[in-house]
């Protein structure tokens, strides 16, 4: 089963690294995600850029467009895995290393897919 | 991460906030300093063992208070310390407060905490000091490094900005929506001059000395924009600083010596931070209200956007230029825009267009160093040498100097030769 493993925490935090703070939790994050990667469970990683720099449409009537989403929450989604795991708990034991690695006091939400175009396909 | 990084880079983040609330309730700098202080090492007490709070810049505030009110109390020796517990058992009250602030008040807060940085009556350089100083928690050995003065003067700026604003009776109301506006374009105003301290040092030891004026003034920019949701002249001041900051590796070689944009390794210039300035601009521009930092963003990604120096819109950034002419006239803009001039309709145009600003600009270095290249290039080399050697008489500094010589070396040699 694949499942998406949503990255969740405080912008404002994450931010706040220095260089180096980043740089080293993203090495840390690369060695899990490698082990990962020789597995073959690997699928798309990404990193988002901040909410600032976000865009939402909004549907309704009329569809609006609006800076944001600027949720007033405290953790916001900053990225995303997809892995491929045999079960729930292996899902689990996944995001805990990766929760592990970037050190940071956020959430991880676990997702399995519905769907999945790896290559841009459409749904058949 | 380790859990003190994560606890210090936490307080950090939460600095603006929290002083600002404290200000609003003490009306008194030093004593909301103080308190942040207090609640830093209570923080550094407390969160290690009962993990951090949900909302650190609440638990801060609130902490903050107590101790401050602790220190209110004691000055007018009324009453007894309260008990110590009373205080760190602060988790239901915590849970309240966070709740009954609402991004409006942070906002108001940080807003009137930078507004009194950059208060009229203060002096350019001490806004930016006083800034870094309330706003960031920069130390004042870390100030003085990046305004290359010593330490006592550093100190004495300070003292003298915190005594001005408690002599100047500066309003704690909530500002009503045409004030805020006209506080954010001075708060941005500030931050500008704050990244571009930090920007053009003058020599590349002095770079890294002033590079946390960059950084700090990118996080403070990030602070607002995230405060004021949708203000394109935030947005475009943050693009504008994410895009030059993005050459910051580039700009200096191994000697220290500045390297011109065209002669730069562009393959050093970091990707990310241009990636997310160009976001930021798009959706800056969408907003349709221009202004003079969205249109230097703009000119600073049509940099940022050729791989090569050849793959350069330079008709475009000299349009660009013509509308920060329009929206902020100045002769060194002018001047910059002659830069552009000269790639897209020859040196002959661009010397046109510069000589009219000889009076203005009399005494500054780029103007007699552009006229002298021009000059070179329209073969006039007598006129051209005259040109430089009065821009190594306005030099500022050695790297500019040099820069300046070598241009003088090679009419030396070709005359020779």
């Amino acid at each position: 089963m694949l499942y998406a493993i949503l990255c969740y925490d405080s912008e404002e935090v994450v931010e706040a690294w220095t260089k180096d703070q980043d740089d080293a939790v993203m090495k840390r994050l690369g060695a899990v995600q490698d082990e990962l990667r020789a597995k073959g469970r690997l699928g798309p990683v990404a990193r988002l850029m901040p909410t600032t720099a976000a865009t939402s449409l909004r549907k309704g009537r009329e569809t609006i467009v609006m800076d944001g989403p600027f949720a007033e929450t405290k953790e916001q989604l900053l990225g995303f895995y997809v892995v491929e795991c045999e079960s729930l708990e292996e899902a689990i034991d996944t995001a805990k290393k990766l929760g592990g690695a970037s050190g940071s006091h956020g959430t991880f939400e676990i997702r399995p897919l519905r769907y999945f175009a790896p290559n841009g396909s459409s749904p058949t | 991460m380790s859990e003190l990084a994560w606890i210090g880079t936490a307080l950090g983040a939460a600095r603006p906030q929290v002083v600002g609330a404290l200000l609003r309730y003490f009306r008194d700098l030093d004593l909301a300093e103080e308190a942040y202080q207090e609640a830093c090492l209570r923080a550094l007490k407390n969160w290690p063992q009962n993990g951090p709070p949900r909302d650190p810049a609440s638990w801060l505030i609130f902490v903050g208070r107590n101790a401050a009110m602790d220190v209110v109390r004691r000055r007018k020796k009324q009453r007894d310390l309260p008990d110590e517990d009373a205080i760190s058992d602060t988790d239901d009250a915590e849970t309240s407060l966070a709740e009954g602030l609402d991004g409006a008040q942070y906002r108001d807060d940080v807003l009137r905490l930078l507004f009194i940085c950059v208060h009229p009556e203060i002096p350019a350089t001490q806004q930016i000091a006083l800034a870094l100083r309330i706003v960031c928690g920069l130390s004042v050995p870390q100030i003085a490094r990046a305004f290359l003065v010593s330490e006592a003067a550093m100190e004495q700026r300070i003292t003298r900005a915190k005594a001005r604003i408690a002599d100047a009776n500066v309003p704690y109301e909530t500002p009503g929506a045409p004030e805020r506006a006209e506080r954010l374009s001075a708060v941005a105003s500030v931050l500008y001059l704050m990244f571009n301290e930090g920007y053009s040092a003058p020599n590349g030891e002095s770079a890294s000395a002033r590079a946390p004026l960059c950084d700090e003034a990118i996080r403070l920019a990030r602070i607002l924009m995230r405060l004021f949701r949708h203000e394109p002249e935030i947005m475009g001041l943050t693009s504008l600083f994410l895009l030059q900051h993005a050459r910051s590796a580039a700009r200096f070689d191994a000697h220290g010596e500045i390297v011109l944009l065209e002669a730069q390794d562009r393959s050093r210039w970091d990707r990310a931070l241009i990636d997310e300035g160009l976001a930021l601009l798009d959706k800056a521009l969408r907003h349709r209200r221009p202004d003079p930092y969205q249109v230097q963003a703009a000119i600073a990604a049509l940099h940022a956007r050729a791989s090569r120096p050849e793959d350069t819109d330079w008709a475009q950034i000299d349009r660009l230029y013509a509308t920060l002419e329009r929206l902020a006239p100045s002769p060194v803009i002018t001047l910059n825009r002659a830069v552009a001039v000269s790639k897209t309709r020859g040196a002959a145009d661009a010397l046109a267009m510069i000589e009219p600003l000889a009076p203005k600009l009399s005494g500054y270095f780029h103007f007699f160093g552009l006229k002298g290249a021009l000059l070179l290039q329209l073969g006039r080399d007598a006129e051209a040498r005259t040109a430089f050697g009065q821009a190594i008489a306005l030099a500022r500094t050695p790297a500019e100097a040099a820069h300046i010589r070598m241009h003088l070396d090679r009419l030396q040699a070709d005359a020779k030769g």
